[in-house]
């Protein structure tokens, strides 16, 4: 029995609508509402300004004429610019590729770690887990750092082959194509690993011995039911680092090369080299854009696994 | 099901037959532990072998060696004459039906089944055909493109079943065929299995906890413990004469009476039991030491319950007292505390509909069995 007083505020809450469940599911609405809703709505805004000297540097959208006309402007050039200016093409493209290859180089990576985890020993699957977490634990930007300590021409990979006598002179690793994929690679592997990992981990090994039993040698057998019935877990991964990758500015900018044309970077000029925060704004929602299609794509087909009940591997009963 | 009277076949009684599998001496550790200890065990052509054992005692591990899954730490098998060592299960000519059933869930019931002839590279038309086969075999037809998830427990046992005949192998391993399905499912699904078994001349071993499964399927059951086949027979031989008191108990129910044999003939043999009062008389030798602790088991449904005394109350009889009645429709369970404090267990056919002298609570009665229905086991 509830005391009095409890009793009667949780009838006056619910009387305003305010139940438990609706607070429950309210408080992540309200989260999504406030940090990436009305944000949206202000960069969708600028991206339809224009630029001017002065705080804020843009125009606003409605304005008063001669004191009494209400204008609305709205400047569809910047998204024009971004059409017109190959550069952005350019950089959107390259963004792509470099989001794409690193995706297959965690794909390619990931997935043997990750089939190696989840077929280890049940008492160290748990340390295995631990150490591809583990690297979370210090500064992303700390880790960045340290493999410019390692790949520089006076790092310590360079140190060592020559002191081995192996080369002579320093391999020019930073600032190239090479640097800013291992660094973006090392970086979101775990992204790669753990949904793969926990796909794999409920394989049921009796399907394997089921294939053998019929005639499959093992390779064969991890090609038609492995490999398969992994698909959601690799989709998962790729999406996880895919989209992450795209945008991502830290890394060609720490370890890529001057000319890396990458969006996330271009972004980043636009607003803080250039001030023009509506080109900046409009680089960003396409930038969204590009990136809202793949994962609407990777639902669709998600609800589509639900529904025929395939996304679940394993033997049942 | 196993003794039909035309097409009885006893292969293991012919010393002349040679046996399709043959298990030497094999011992299979896991560390420190023995999961098979020392096992040797003759299967012949066309048989249903059933492994019956509880869990833990080895049977899985051993029908896995014959699948090729685990190599044995010792000894050798032979499957039709060639030694199995170092042939991984793919190259075998066997199939195994899995206890989870292992169906592939990516993929449709037709693909299931013909995934086999698939790795063989057979001809798109000859495949097609097989599966078709197959599948009215099992009494799939129109289910063809369902996914093994869109299926009921029972049609999912026999597409496994399907998918795993359909490479014609000679020898079939069924791991708890029919473990997963309800009790009406099951007692049809057994008729199926020895029908089909019949039909296509195929070997079968079947591993199986349940020994009701491995009396209606078997030809001969190797019943299991420790790691060791105790005892291998027909399911007659196993229950009327069990070799141990692990066989007898694991089988059915059964009276245990303690004792000293106190008579030893080649003829008979009498065992004084405090737990009857009466001596037991039973009418076949044993061979036990002399002295020795020996145990007299008397099935439920061999000792009979009369209010008069039996005609000889010198041997294998006392007086009790009713204590439960089971019902169950075809034969009536009593369990009735003897003066000596031993409680018997004893089934009764419920032959007649009104029976005015129906035994009820707290009726003295007197247990009593023929001198041969006594078996005379050893610990």
């Amino acid at each position: 029995m509830r005391s009095p007083p409890l009793r009667w505020s949780s009838g006056v809450l619910r009387r305003v609508g305010l139940t438990g469940r609706t607070v429950v599911i309210g408080v992540p609405w309200l989260w999504l509402l406030l940090f990436f809703v009305i944000p949206f709505l202000i960069v969708l805004k600028i991206s339809f300004a224009d630029t001017r000297l002065g705080v804020p540097p843009y125009t606003p959208l409605l304005d008063w004429v001669d004191g009494k006309y209400l204008q609305f402007r709205l400047n569809t050039g910047n998204f024009m610019f971004l059409l017109q200016d190959s550069l952005y093409a350019q950089a959107f493209l390259s963004s792509i590729k470099v989001a794409f290859f690193s995706t297959v180089f965690c794909l390619l990576i990931g997935y043997p770690m990750s089939y190696a985890i989840a077929r280890a020993n049940a008492s160290w699957r748990n340390t295995l887990l631990m150490l591809i977490i583990l690297p979370f634990w210090t500064s992303f930007l700390l880790r960045v750092y340290a493999w410019i300590g390692l790949l520089r021409n006076n790092g310590v990979i360079n140190n060592i082959l020559m002191s081995l006598g192996i080369i002579h002179e320093p391999i020019v690793m930073m600032q190239t194509d090479f640097a800013m994929y291992i660094g973006i690679v090392y970086s979101y592997l775990p992204f790669m690993i753990l949904p793969l990992y926990a796909n794999l981990e409920k394989h049921d090994q009796s399907l394997i011995e089921a294939a053998v039993d019929l005639g499959c040698k093992p390779f064969r057998a991890f090609m038609l039911i492995t490999l398969p019935l992994s698909k959601p877990g690799v989709i998962a991964g790729s999406m996880l680092v895919f989209i992450p990758a795209v945008g991502e500015f830290v890394i060609p900018r720490l370890l890529g090369g001057t000319d890396s044309l990458m969006i996330g970077r271009v972004l980043w000029d636009e607003f803080f080299l250039n001030r023009d925060w509506p080109v900046a704004s409009a680089v960003a929602i396409a930038l969204l854009l590009a990136l809202v299609v793949p994962i609407m794509i990777f639902q669709r087909y998600q609800l589509k696994a639900t529904q025929s009940g395939a996304a679940v591997a394993g033997g049942r009963g | 099901m196993n003794a039909r009277a035309d097409e009885r076949r006893e292969p293991w009684k012919d010393p002349r037959a040679e046996a399709y599998i043959r298990v030497e001496n094999v011992t299979k550790q896991f560390g420190d532990f023995v999961a098979v200890n020392d096992v040797s065990l003759s299967v012949y052509r066309r048989e249903i072998f059933c492994l019956l054992g509880g869990s833990g005692c080895g049977k899985t591990t051993l029908l896995r060696m014959l699948a090729g899954f685990e190599r044995p730490t010792s000894g050798r098998i032979f499957i039709d004459g060639q030694n199995m060592d170092g042939v991984p299960p793919y190259d075998r000519p066997v199939n195994m039906m899995f206890q989870s059933y292992a169906l592939f869930p990516h993929m449709t019931v037709e693909q299931n089944v013909a995934f086999g002839l698939k790795q063989e590279g057979l001809r798109r038309a000859e495949i097609t055909d097989r599966v078709a086969d197959m599948l009215g075999i099992v009494k799939l037809k129109g289910f063809e493109q369902r996914k093994p998830h869109q299926l009921s427990g029972g049609q999912r046992q026999r597409v496994a079943l399907a998918r795993s005949l359909i490479k014609r192998p000679k020898l079939l391993l069924l791991d708890e065929p029919l473990g997963a399905l309800d009790k009406k499912l099951r007692e049809h699904t057994q008729f199926e299995l020895v029908n089909i078994q019949e039909r296509l001349g195929v070997t079968f071993v079947v591993v199986t906890h349940d020994q009701e499964e491995a009396m209606t399927l078997a030809s001969r059951i190797g019943v299991m413990n420790h790691g060791r086949i105790v005892q291998v027979g027909t399911p007659l031989d196993i229950y009327e004469f069990p070799n141990t008191r692990f066989v007898s108990e694991f089988i059915g129910n059964v009276n245990m009476f303690e004792g000293r044999i106190v008579e030893d003939e080649p003829g008979y043999v009498v065992i004084q039991s405090p737990e009857l009062g009466t001596p037991i008389y039973v009418g076949h030798g044993v061979s036990a030491a002399p002295e020795a602790v020996v145990w007299a088991a008397v099935r439920p449904e061999k000792i009979l319950l009369t209010r008069e005394p039996p005609a000889n109350t010198k041997y294998n009889c006392a007086q009790g007292t009713i204590k439960e009645i089971a019902y169950m429709g075809d034969l009536s369970i009593y369990l009735i505390p003897l003066d000596s404090g031993k409680t018997v267990r004893v089934t009764q056919p419920n032959a007649f509909r009104h029976a005015e002298a129906r035994l009820t609570w707290d009726d003295r009665v007197w247990v009593s069995w023929h001198e041969s229905s006594a078996v005379v086991v050893t610990e």
